[in-house]
């Protein structure tokens, strides 16, 4: 970057200093929700990384807001922990408020309201969250930095989200097939499915790798499950 | 935005079984607004060899034009046609005498050796950067989509009709996720004695 002090010191005016700030990082990462009748699930690489170094192997991406509600965040991390942490306090308030936990609808309209908040200096993170809406089927909100929200029933996110997206497209809103029917997705397909997509991304993508956490939300409660990717 | 993002296009080459293919899209537009539906952005240049360079479309013209130039040439001295590999090196040569004011492509190339049979593809930055993988090279626009699309479909030694259903589901998924390539597309499977040129539909926006 061209600058005056560094290349022209002759333009630069005597007693004046300059400052910057650069106040976001990009910590990479990246996360896959499907949503099928009565199910969703939501995975997410476990690699914290800036530029060519990696801080972590073993950081879990997802948090769980509610008894069927979990939110896949990337991007600059400091941001994910400041947003993630006044999204469990506004929970916290609604619940004392309203004696209820909130649904994961409800919950996806406050996410929104709350990334536009900031729509000035925002928060610098992909977001995608999942869960069951109030009548139990299975939901996917994404969202883009600002708080723009659209609900789906699959989406990628992230830094591997180009790669990953294409391939949801073609294999669970079969785009571009022809004589197929639209048939519900299994829960073990869909697992299975995001195993692939993420070993397909971590071999390309630096910044996801070494191995997905995912959660899988059902009526019964969310269960857990980690998968080994490439560390390299 | 980059001028190699100026013109928008997508081109993506496989190998197969004793076989190859290559695919383009048939986008020109400048920036967001689309021109013609019908550019395609692969050449033949000689029974077995294909080239595509997505890029700017300028330049994709001009290159083509001094690449046929210089094949002319070598088929008149040498008086035989020239191997994928060799074609590879003319094109890296080529692009890099314009080290410090480069055309503004990004090539892939794909065929079958003349002589062996052996399937080659390869792709370039556009100062001349040669990489000859094994499996597939992407190139233009939605190469991030297509590398994602084609890590997850291509496998080891798919025949002609598997590698043209692989190659352009690949290509339309991909293309479908960048706003500036698809509008159609070709698929060129290339075999010992035989080209077969499949004109593909897809979505129109």
């Amino acid at each position: 970057m061209l600058n005056v002090e560094g290349n022209f010191p002759e333009y630069a005016v005597p007693g004046a200093v300059q400052h910057r700030f650069e106040p976001y990082a990009d910590n990479g990462g990246s996360v896959v929700a499907i949503a099928g009748d009565d199910y969703a699930v939501i995975g997410a690489d476990t690699r914290l990384s800036t530029g060519y170094s990696i801080y972590t192997r073993e950081q879990k991406k997802l948090f769980q807001l509610g008894a069927r509600t979990v939110l896949g965040a990337t991007g600059c991390w400091c941001d994910t922990l400041t947003l993630t942490r006044l999204l469990t306090a506004r929970l916290q308030m609604y619940q004392h408020e309203h004696n209820k936990p909130m649904s994961t609808p409800a919950v996806a309209q406050m996410l929104s309201t709350m990334m536009y908040y900031k729509r000035f200096f925002p928060y610098y993170v992909s977001n995608v969250l999942a869960g069951l809406d109030a009548e139990g089927k299975g939901c996917v909100y994404s969202y883009d930095p600002i708080g723009h929200c659209e609900r789906s029933n699959y989406r990628a996110g992230g830094s591997a989200g180009a790669q990953l997206q294409p391939l949801l497209d073609n294999q669970i809103g079969l785009k571009n097939m022809q004589n197929v029917e639209k048939v519900p997705f299994p829960k073990e397909k869909a697992l299975a499915l995001i195993k692939d997509v993420f070993i397909s991304a971590a071999e390309r993508d630096i910044y996801t790798g070494d191995s997905i956490y995912m959660l899988i939300i059902t009526a019964d409660g969310i269960q857990e499950e980690k998968f080994e990717l490439r560390k390299d | 935005m980059s001028i190699l993002a100026y013109n928008g296009g997508a081109v993506v080459a496989m190998k197969g079984k004793d076989c190859v293919a290559i695919a383009t899209d048939k986008r020109f537009g400048i920036q967001a607004q689309t021109v013609s539906t019908n550019f395609p952005k692969v050449y033949q240049m000689s029974p077995t060899l294909y080239v595509g360079l997505p890029g700017l479309a300028t330049d994709t013209q001009t290159v083509f034009q001094r690449l046929k130039f210089r094949m002319n040439l070598y088929e008149l001295k040498e008086n035989r046609t020239m191997t994928p590999k060799t074609f590879s090196a003319m094109l890296s040569n080529l692009l890099y005498e314009r080290r410090f004011g480069p055309y503004f492509v990004e090539p892939v190339i794909a065929g079958l050796d003349p002589i062996t049979e052996k399937p080659y593809v390869c792709n370039m930055d556009l100062i001349g950067c040669p990489n000859e993988p094994e499996d597939f090279v992407v190139s233009g626009t939605c190469s991030e989509q297509l590398y994602g699309m084609c890590e997850a479909l291509w496998e080891p030694n798919l025949g002609p009709d598997d590698l043209f259903e692989t190659i352009s589901q690949a290509l339309v998924n991909a293309a479908d996720r960048d706003a500036i390539s698809g509008w159609g597309a070709v698929v060129y499977i290339i075999e010992k004695d035989k080209i077969t040129e499949k004109h593909v539909k897809t979505r129109m926006d």
